[in-house]
């Protein structure tokens, strides 16, 4: 159980806090209701290429990075399809300093010219660094384009090209963060060794006159629902053969997403899952094969992705694939195995939950997605879930004309 | 009004007082130690085996990192899969790895399974057979995880730069081929696995919140194997660095960027200026503010990140400074690097610089001592390098009082641009 309290500000701005006086440190949380699916498809990458420069120095703060130093923190941020996540971790006594500095940058950047043009070249080294130059980078561009037609996944959160992020212009970063860096876009997590009180006055005082902004009121079109089997092939240069198959699933908030994750954690979860024991072991088929699902706020993807082992058919490992999701839909899971994955579950909670950091962001993610209460109710939905539950979810993934196949041909 | 332009008031990094939370000791019946970290409020639990059974040991590539990895994967009594069938059912994960000396087994699992747990482990243990059909698929994996491998700069980076260091026949620059697999044999893999594992030394490191009998339920399932003590030497191969300083390979015609890797010998833990270095290396190329990232990152966008860190070794380490930039700018970058060892070498850090590193160094001990897990990983370090806890706060002291005269001599001696070896792999 994760104890919590949550206030608002006047100017809109959400604050959970979360006390934890076993630890020495304490964590400011800043989650801004922004990601790479509120991007034009002409101006991708913005979102992420826009955390960067929140790096950059804001309007009353030249220099970001020493003054945590001084004050013993360290920071990160990472931006995904949904939403994107600012952290500071200080030693408890200076939780002070990332008050001060987190609230400067959502007062308002600096914009500046020379860090535009730094973070672009920054962006454009890591695109190529996870994307360009390493076998089968471009897999995510070609299968999200394939999978989704209407819905701003179809792009990736680095961008959908190079130059959409060379071509970004400061008047676009403006405009991008008076429209979603706001008090009212944003939500504040305060966790660790600091009592509720003073969490709350820090947050009134370097927080509290910022002007709250416009809440962003998404409307991005939904994917509506696939009717025809989708297939791709592309030939590069890599050393193997690999298959990625991708089946439409619910939006996180709807209680069938916990049961696709218990099917992806059967199928994919471990050593003894399925997949690894028919298709690796038992087949000899793939080198290695994975199952997973995005996690995705808006309706995501399961995803089947393997190695094929060498001189083994594209085909022939497909239908054996085929032939374990037709078992998902067509046998109930024992009970056994399905206590097993519960189990699984439980655990990956727990341990997941044992840093104060990870306690912080998750907290302004489930407050995004609703309630930050969430949390601690995710373990009894999962515990749930039954047999007939799993088959008849299975039943409606695995159907051929929900799924997205692209066959990887290595040219050598 | 709030005046934004003035920082909070901080508490200095020297008024800190740090601790490591101790260890308690225990034997078991066999001889073999455990170190038992007491701490934390959930019921997670984490026990490592650790055992004198990596790459040192063994005569023929593979074999160690062989039995290590196939470990789980077989016994008289259960096959691979009941064995991590097992591990799943209780919602548990069972790791191993095999480093240069050691090689280990880690259990990570909620406290309330862990009775159903160690009487597998001490199995594995025991009676492993390493199947011939689990070693052939092994092989046929691993070959083709590596020539996916081969294909990235940086992992063939990787690998070059150690065996310049180090020489190939040494433990720390060996490298794999597709032939080293294809070559593994069953009875070597068993052999290995009687001398390291069965009958090897074994030292046993348990974390998080100790169930009651934990230490009697260890000795009844590890204290009859004939397990032993940890002896504190490991055989010593001497390295055999590269003459050749400078290596430009192509490993990709079309690669868009290159992998750069500058690195010198540096001594081990137990040489006086190896905390020290730490330090200095903290602010040139150790963290997101270093001079490195600053200058070659946040300046020039040369790069998306690029790191410079002390190698993990027991008897030999190295510094080497790390970072993939686009192609067209590679030998831009290492000019930049070799000036910003110049600059250490020729200006003194101010005071300024000194005092944001003494804090943030402080400041990441701190958030880094934080849980069972990162406390039993400190201790490890220490012991495992038979170094004691004294090391720990001799680091904290070193971190508070070295000085900038200190750091300046430092860099002279060991930041000088003819004693790196330097590799672009595009």
């Amino acid at each position: 159980m994760i104890h919590f309290e949550k206030f608002q500000l006047q100017n809109g701005l959400r604050l959970i806090v979360h006390e934890d006086v076993s630890t020495p440190v304490a964590v400011l949380n800043v989650l801004y209701d922004v990601g790479a699916r509120d991007e034009d498809a002409g101006r991708t990458g913005f979102a992420h290429l826009f955390e960067h420069l929140m790096f950059g120095g804001s309007i009353n703060i030249e220099d970001f990075e020493t003054p945590l130093q001084v004050a013993g923190g360290e920071n990160n941020a990472f931006t995904t399809n949904d939403l994107t996540n600012y952290y500071m971790q200080l030693p408890a006594e200076n939780i002070e300093t990332a008050f001060w500095l987190e609230s400067d940058r959502m007062l308002s950047l600096a914009f500046s010219e020379k860090s535009l043009e730094v973070q672009r070249k920054v962006v454009s080294e890591e695109f190529k660094e996870h994307y360009i130059n390493k076998p089968y980078g471009d897999v995510w561009f070609k299968m999200r384009e394939l999978a989704y037609k209407v819905h701003p996944y179809r792009w990736m959160t680095i961008g959908k090209e190079l130059s959409h992020i060379e071509n970004a212009q400061l008047s676009d970063v403006k405009k991008f963060f008076f429209k979603h860096y706001c008090p009212a876009n944003a939500i504040v997590v305060v966790a660790g060794n600091i009592r509720t009180e003073q969490a709350r006055s820090l947050t009134e005082k370097w927080f509290g006159d910022i002007p709250s902004g416009e809440k962003y009121i998404r409307n991005i079109p939904q994917e509506p629902k696939q009717n025809e089997e989708r297939k791709l092939e592309v030939h590069a240069d890599v050393p193997l053969d690999a298959l990625y198959k991708c089946y439409h699933m619910s939006s996180r908030t709807d209680d069938r997403y916990y049961v696709a994750e218990l099917i992806a954690e059967v199928l994919g979860g471990g050593a003894s899952s399925r997949l690894h024991q028919a298709l690796v072991k038992e087949k000899k088929l793939f080198s290695n094969i994975e199952c997973y699902q995005t996690g995705s706020t808006d309706a995501g993807l399961l995803v089947v992705e393997g190695k094929l082992i060498k001189g083994i058919d594209m085909v022939v490992a497909d239908k054996a694939v085929e032939e374990e999701l037709v078992k998902m839909c067509s046998q109930k899971i024992d009970d056994k195995e399905l206590t097993k994955i519960k189990n699984k579950t439980e655990s990956a909670i727990v341990f997941e939950d044992m840093s104060v950091m990870n306690r912080a962001a998750n907290l302004a993610m489930y407050e995004l997605l609703g309630d930050a209460n969430l949390m601690n109710t995710e373990l009894a939905k999962y515990q749930s879930i039954s047999a007939n539950q799993i088959l008849s979810e299975s039943q409606i993934l695995f159907d051929k004309k929900n799924s997205n196949t692209l066959y990887y041909y290595s040219n050598n | 009004m709030l005046n934004r332009t003035i920082a909070p008031k901080v508490v200095d990094a020297v008024d800190f007082h740090l601790t490591l939370p101790p260890y308690n000791k225990y034997t078991l019946r066999n001889g073999v130690e455990i170190f038992a970290i007491e701490l934390g409020e959930l019921d997670t639990l984490m026990v490592n085996w650790i055992f004198d059974a990596g790459n040192f040991y063994e005569n023929k590539n593979l074999v160690a990192a062989t039995a290590n990895y196939l470990l789980k994967n077989g016994t008289s009594k259960k096959n691979a899969f009941a064995i991590n069938e097992h591990f799943d059912y209780y919602g548990s994960f069972l790791s191993r790895a095999c480093q240069n000396e050691f090689a280990d087994i880690s259990l990570h699992c909620l406290g309330k399974h862990v009775n159903e747990l160690l009487p597998v482990i001490a199995e594995i243990l025991a009676d492993s057979v390493f199947p011939q059909d689990e070693i052939d698929i092994y092989k046929k994996n691993m070959q083709q995880r590596l020539l996916v491998g081969l294909k990235k700069s940086d992992f063939v980076a990787g690998r070059l730069i150690d065996s310049y260091l180090f020489g190939e026949d040494h433990p720390y620059g060996k490298m794999s081929s597709t032939e080293d697999y294809a070559n593994l044999k069953q009875d070597e893999i068993k052999k290995f696995y009687k001398e390291y594992y069965e009958q090897g030394s074994c030292v046993i490191f348990v974390a998080g919140k100790l169930p009651k009998d934990i230490i009697e339920k260890l000795d009844e399932c590890f204290g009859s194997l004939p397990l032993h003590p940890r002896v504190s030497s490991t055989p010593t191969i001497a390295v055999r660095p590269a003459a050749e300083k400078k290596y430009n390979i192509v490993n990709d015609v079309n690669g868009v960027q290159g992998s750069i890797r500058i690195a010198r010998h540096f001594p081990n833990r137990h040489h006086p200026d190896f905390q020290k270095m730490q330090v200095l290396n903290n602010l040139f190329g150790g963290f997101f503010g270093s001079r490195l990232m600053t200058n070659i990152r946040e300046d020039k966008g040369y790069t998306y990140g690029i790191h410079s860190y002390l190698l993990n070794h027991v008897q030999q380490s190295a510094l080497l400074i790390s970072t993939e930039a686009g192609k067209e700018v590679c030998s831009a970058t290492i000019d930049e690097v070799y000036k910003e060892m110049k600059m250490l070498c020729d200006e003194r850090v101010d005071d300024e610089e000194l005092h944001a590193t003494r804090n943030f160094m402080i400041g990441t001990i701190l958030a880094d001592l934080d849980g069972p897990f990162q406390v039993a990983g400190r201790w490890k370090n220490i012991l495992l390098n038979n170094l004691d806890g004294e090391y720990f706060y001799k680091g904290i002291d070193t971190i508070k009082t070295i000085t900038a005269a200190e750091l300046q001599d430092l860099a002279n001696k060991y930041l000088q641009p003819e004693d790196f070896y330097e590799l672009v792999v595009v």
